[in-house]
């Protein structure tokens, strides 16, 4: 019963993912392996529209990848189970609110668990990069590690970095849109 | 009733009128609020904002549940929660039907081989911005270097080094607090 394994993975996202929309990514690359679903490159454009559009990227994510796997009903399934963690949690901590933010336990975990997250982002960002800037299927051989480098992509890559940073109040969407276009332009 | 309609229609507008979620929600849940008359301030909005980063599952969202709750109890959280993941079920199914009509075209191929350059971007930096926030020092860059090292070479959930990191914290913390 796909819906039943779609609230079953999406629960598991609600309930592991601590630290915002992008920290559900790793969750989600790993379905491609053990749900086949969907792709790498088809996860990275769903990504892209969660970005662009209104909403809370999680919520959006979870839509998306809820209709790609099982059409419209699939889309409320995904975005149910992914709430679900946080109302039974809601439901325990809300006599003790205040204390639960500042409790020790709270704090020490949170300590140990930001630079995994950290990790899991980065390692999402590693996948990515493997099927957009570069190649490793064009490695051939020793003395020619450029050859795995799209060149047109590299460049495309280093002026973003530098652009988003620099224009950080600038949404998201406007470099997403930009990027359309350019790869539009020089057939990328 | 009454109130939870209107619980409901406050977050659908919430929803429908962020980006990002996150920070960028804030102001829009402030003014949703507490410029009206009720029993929601500023300063509840804000210490809701904190509690929820540190529960699992999605800020935007858990920090409208805590409002919800405050206002109408189980009810109330049910449908904060409903109201601020609608608006998302109904774009984005119109956007993935609508998009599906157009991948065979050459071009938007091309477009969507730009635009995963731009998330690669964004990704990296959503990891320095959580390396900065999180990483405080030498046993945070052990636990990142550790989980890394451990999603790229072996074939692990991502689930494993989100447990390990937090039971780290707390036996260090702990055995810290005790010397």
């Amino acid at each position: 019963m796909i819906y039943l394994s779609l609230f079953a993975e999406f629960f598991k996202v609600g309930l592991f993912s601590v630290g915002g929309g992008l920290a559900t990514i790793p969750f989600l690359r790993q379905l491609i392996n053990t749900r086949g679903w969907f792709t790498e490159a088809m996860l990275v454009d769903m990504i892209a529209v969660s970005e662009s559009t209104p909403g809370p990227i999680g919520i959006n994510m979870a839509t998306y990848v809820g209709y790609t796997v099982a059409g419209p009903l699939g889309s409320i399934v995904a975005s149910i189970a992914i709430l679900t963690p946080s109302f039974i949690f809601i439901c325990f901590i809300v006599k003790a609110l205040g204390a639960f933010s500042e409790n020790r336990f709270v704090k020490a975990a949170f300590y140990g668990l930001r630079p995994a997250v950290a990790a899991l982002i980065a390692s999402a960002f590693i996948g990515i990069i493997l099927i957009t800037v570069l190649s490793p299927g064009r490695f051939n051989g020793p003395g020619n590690f450029f050859s795995i480098i799209n060149i047109k992509q590299f460049c495309l890559f280093t002026v973003l970095f530098f652009a988003t940073n620099k224009w950080v109040k600038l949404h998201p969407a406007v470099f997403i849109a930009a990027s359309a276009i350019i790869g539009v332009i020089f057939k990328f | 009733m009454k109130a939870l309609i209107e619980i409901f229609w406050s977050f659908f507008r919430v929803g429908a009128l962020t980006f990002g979620g996150g920070y960028s929600m804030l102001p829009m849940l402030q003014k949703e609020f507490s410029s009206k008359p009720g029993n929601i301030t500023n300063e509840d909005i804000i210490d809701y904002y904190a509690i929820a980063q540190c529960l699992p599952g999605i800020i935007a969202v858990n920090t409208a549940m805590l409002i919800g709750h405050k206002q109408k109890k189980s009810a109330g959280m049910i449908t904060a929660g409903i109201g601020m993941a609608m608006p998302s079920i109904i774009i984005i199914l119109i956007i993935a039907s609508f998009i599906n009509n157009f991948t065979g075209l050459e071009a938007v191929a091309h477009g969507f081989n730009g635009i995963r350059v731009a998330v690669a971007v964004l990704i990296l930096n959503a990891a320095i911005k959580m390396w900065k926030s999180g990483v405080k020092d030498k046993t945070g860059i052990i636990i990142f270097i550790a989980a890394l090292a451990a999603l790229t070479f072996l074939d692990i959930s991502p689930i494993l080094p989100v447990l390990a990191g937090a039971i780290c914290g707390v036996v260090i913390k702990e055995r810290g607090a005790k010397a």
